[in-house]
């Protein structure tokens, strides 16, 4: 039931590209973005994909999982190409019939929509399914940290991100025996109007409440009495560390983007 | 009712990459009437194990029969075997929710659709078994009472189930030694005066060791023994490598009987072993 809903979608493994540096990993994939919105030729989609494919196959990450991640959006993919294809307006008509026409600039332009679109997931997926949530934020409060200077509390947005992370499975799990609880005393969560199922999963929510209060209370204490006084001075116990791959990571990414631009530039 | 529980395997989140094997091949048999005592360290799957005789899970290959009846065939109805089958969980006073225990306790009832006055004819009765007056608790706030109080109340509230078999999680869990006497000894009540087929679950045999008519040690998601206390408590060698101990006046009676003296092996109680030595020493004496 709830208890086989894994969180985020991070895939364990100890490939090249799970090693690598979170901060360094963050700011590819914001490169990636940058660059999938560059690109204006076949040649130049060709050059991303083969980067793509080949940080997939260094991964060790199932091909599977990366199109799985596709699928809650296959619609809009679907609807944008659609609409791209038909109201692009263009000389070169291809196909027409009824009312509608296909320009070869309207399917050129549809093509891009929906390959940005797909490259987008999952470049991004790739990000997500070898970073574990909490090397993420310790990445993002890294990346955020400069911004201390306008008074903007990275690490105490850090510190929420991680200990709400910390607390999903927890609290999934809590759900869970909550709700066989109340199953054992005859509740029925699935059946019903609206408004039955609504008013059925109060036995369900003030427990659920209760607990999550008072484990957030007993957190506070127990930090309290470890003297946490927020991030100054605050040292860590993983220090995050940017190695000979992490550079190798670069090298790789700029080669990348050097050969779109080169395809854009000059030909 | 009897259970029979027939090459029971559960794996959770089959085919991920957090696959873990829960209970592997269970078989087991439970006569009506029994009171059954469930043993094994923690994630020996004795939650996961229980949590499928009242249907909250169901087995990836295996299944259970209830007086015959498989409660995994397709029509089965869900609702009887709950009320059926009563399953009191681990620190149960989470699950209150109501404003008030005679609503609380109402809940179970009422999901099963009965008349206001058999409602209130079962809190009553529930009330009294777990110990609770009536008068006094039912129109406070379950969340005002102590924790024992709270534990009776959730108790209470799958008692007014009339199940037949009882299931309880660690029912003693957390609670002081007064309060675990109580709790146990009125759970020893309910089989003497009702009948009912009761599966305790513990990790502590000398919780239970007095309590009930049959053990069952589980280890490792399968079942590693079962029998009467005394025949579990022989096997001391095996218990001690999955890591469970045995009662220590059961230990001090192995220890005296390999010595050479005859004493009897099923006894659990300070009381009763003092009473056993003293006699033993007369005996000495007068020879």
């Amino acid at each position: 039931m709830l208890k086989d809903i894994t969180i985020g979608q991070y895939y364990p493994g100890r490939s090249p590209v799970h090693l690598l540096d979170p901060r360094v990993k963050i700011a590819i994939t914001f490169l990636f973005i940058f660059i999938v919105f560059f690109i204006k030729s076949y040649i130049g989609y060709a050059i991303l994909f083969a980067y793509l494919l080949f940080t997939i196959i260094i991964s060790t990450i199932p091909p599977k999982l990366i199109l799985k991640s596709l699928r809650p959006l296959l619609f809009v993919i679907i609807l944008t190409f659609v609409i791209n294809m038909f109201f692009t307006v263009g000389e070169d008509v291809i196909v027409r019939f009824w009312k509608l026409t296909i320009t070869r600039e309207g399917l050129n332009q549809a093509i891009f929509m929906a390959l940005r679109l797909i490259f987008l997931v999952m470049g991004t997926s790739i990000l997500t399914l070898t970073t574990s949530p909490i090397e993420l934020t310790d990445g993002l409060e890294y990346i955020l940290s400069p911004l201390k200077v306008f008074n903007f509390p990275a690490h105490e947005l850090a510190m929420m991100m991680t200990i709400a992370l910390r607390f999903i499975p927890t609290l999934m799990e809590e759900t869970d025996k909550i709700m066989k609880a109340q199953m054992a005393r005859g509740a029925d969560f699935e059946t019903g109007n609206l408004i039955q199922r609504a008013k059925s999963l109060v036995p369900l929510l003030v427990p659920l409440f209760i607990s999550a209060f008072r484990r957030a209370d007993e957190l506070a204490m127990a930090m309290e009495a470890r003297c946490y006084r927020g991030g100054e001075n605050r040292t860590r116990l993983k220090v995050l560390k940017t190695e000979t791959r992490d550079y190798i990571a670069i090298a790789l990414t700029c080669v990348m983007i050097f050969f779109i631009m080169l395809d854009r530039y000059m030909f | 009712m009897s259970i029979s529980i027939q090459n029971l395997t559960h794996i959770y989140m089959e085919g991920t990459p957090f696959e873990s094997v829960a209970i592997k091949d269970v078989n087991l048999e439970i006569q009506d009437g029994e009171f059954i005592g469930l043993i094994g360290h923690t994630g020996s799957g004795k939650s996961t194990l229980i949590q499928h005789l009242n249907g909250l899970l169901r087995p990836t290959s295996g299944t259970i029969f209830i007086d015959g009846t498989d409660i995994f065939k397709k029509d089965m109805n869900m609702q009887t075997l709950r009320q059926q089958v009563g399953l009191v969980f681990q620190y149960p006073e989470y699950q209150l929710f109501e404003e008030t225990v005679y609503k609380d306790i109402a809940f179970g009832p009422k999901n099963l659709h009965l008349s206001e006055d058999e409602i209130d004819r079962r809190i009553r009765e529930s009330m009294e078994l777990v110990g609770l007056d009536f008068a006094e608790v039912k129109d406070r706030s379950p969340f005002e009472l102590s924790g024992g109080q709270r534990r009776r109340v959730a108790i209470a509230g799958v008692l007014a189930m009339k199940p037949k078999v009882l299931i309880l999680d660690e029912p003693a869990a957390g609670l002081d030694p007064r309060g675990k006497n109580e709790i146990l000894s009125q759970i020893k009540l309910l089989h003497e005066e009702y009948n009912l087929t009761i599966i305790l679950v513990s990790h502590s045999m000398e919780d239970i060791a007095k309590l009930v008519d049959r053990i069952v040690v589980m280890n490792k998601g399968s079942v590693a023994l079962t029998g009467k206390p005394s025949e579990v408590f022989a096997q001391s060698k095996l218990l001690e490598e999955i890591g469970l101990d045995i009662p220590h006046i059961a230990k001090l009676m192995h220890g005296l009987k390999e010595r050479g003296m005859d004493v009897p092996e099923d006894i659990y109680t300070i009381e009763e072993a003092k009473k056993v030595i003293l006699q033993l020493k007369k005996g000495e004496y007068n020879a």
